[in-house]
């Protein structure tokens, strides 16, 4: 399995806004345990979902040269359940970027509907320490990962900050 | 400009959001770590809430200085020089460190962050808008 928990971006504009899509599917082994006979998108991937969507978001602002984390989830609200053949909507809102990290909204809508209501702090890694750590390896965005972005941008979906509104 | 009362209680605010704390438990005298849970990485919530409910900017390292312990220099057997009791107070004008400076343990360090601090901090960043 691929820890990658959206399939593609709607709109992506550099540091303010992204939406991307996730489908839900019987392929996914984790829905055939959570649970059994009841396939539920589990909450926590939900939240995994607005994570990369927002993380990408965060990351690209400062040209992916951050490692970017999940920080903390001050908030999180759950409305309603989503299941297989479902689609859902991640949207999310860069709040605030600073040097130290960058604090997000995200909202997951299914067929228009709002399903949650969730923030996000991300934290950048100490660079100096990451170094130490981890060498040049960017463990946070990977090629998968980014390879999300590289096709929104050639589908034209994604607006950088360097081009052109 | 605020009254004192008006910034504490948009402060408190702040913290609930934060912290998931009760409103009563934010007392003006509360540390943040003690007394309400924060850890390291609520600082830079609080950072991003202060910022945003108040419409100020927080450089890094203003409101919670960091390398607050720099060298040998200021820290002594466990405890801050007077040395390092003068810079602390420098890095943190808008803490009282009037208990502290009695016995200046860097482990008591944390306790100077306190519901007070945060409200005499944004005070001084109001009043010089």
């Amino acid at each position: 399995m691929r820890w990658i928990w959206i399939d593609k971006f709607l709109e992506f504009r550099s540091r303010e806004f992204a939406r991307a899509v996730k489908n839900l599917t019987l392929a996914e082994e984790h829905l055939h345990d959570h649970f059994p006979g009841y396939p539920v998108m589990p909450a926590s991937l939900m939240i995994e979902g607005l994570a990369q969507t927002g993380g990408i978001l965060v990351g690209e602002a400062s040209g992916f040269t951050e490692k970017v984390v999940l920080a903390k989830i001050p908030k999180a609200e759950f409305f309603g359940i989503a299941t297989v053949g479902d689609q859902l909507i991640y949207e999310v809102t860069l709040l605030d970027l600073r040097a130290e990290g960058a604090i997000v909204e995200g909202k997951v809508l299914l067929r228009g509907e709002l399903l949650a209501e969730v923030e996000i702090v991300f934290a950048f890694l100490d660079k100096s320490r990451a170094q130490q750590l981890f060498g040049d390896k960017n463990f946070v965005f990977t090629p998968q990962m980014l390879g999300i972005l590289d096709m929104a941008r050639a589908s034209g979906v994604a607006k950088s900050s360097s081009q052109p509104s | 400009m605020p009254t004192h009362d008006e910034i504490y209680q948009k402060v408190q605010a702040t913290l609930v959001d934060a912290l998931g704390v009760d409103d009563d438990d934010v007392t003006r005298e509360a540390t943040l770590q003690g007394d309400l849970g924060a850890e390291s990485i609520d600082f830079l919530d609080i950072v991003f809430r202060l910022e945003r409910n108040f419409g100020i900017t927080i450089p890094r390292g203003e409101l919670f200085p960091e390398n607050i312990v720099p060298d040998a220099d200021t820290v002594k057997d466990g405890k801050l020089t007077t040395k390092g009791v003068e810079e602390l107070k420098a890095r943190m004008p808008f803490a009282d460190l009037t208990a502290f400076a009695a016995n200046p343990e860097v482990d008591r360090i944390g306790d100077l962050y306190t519901v007070d601090m945060l409200v005499n901090y944004v005070s001084t960043k109001l009043a010089a808008k």
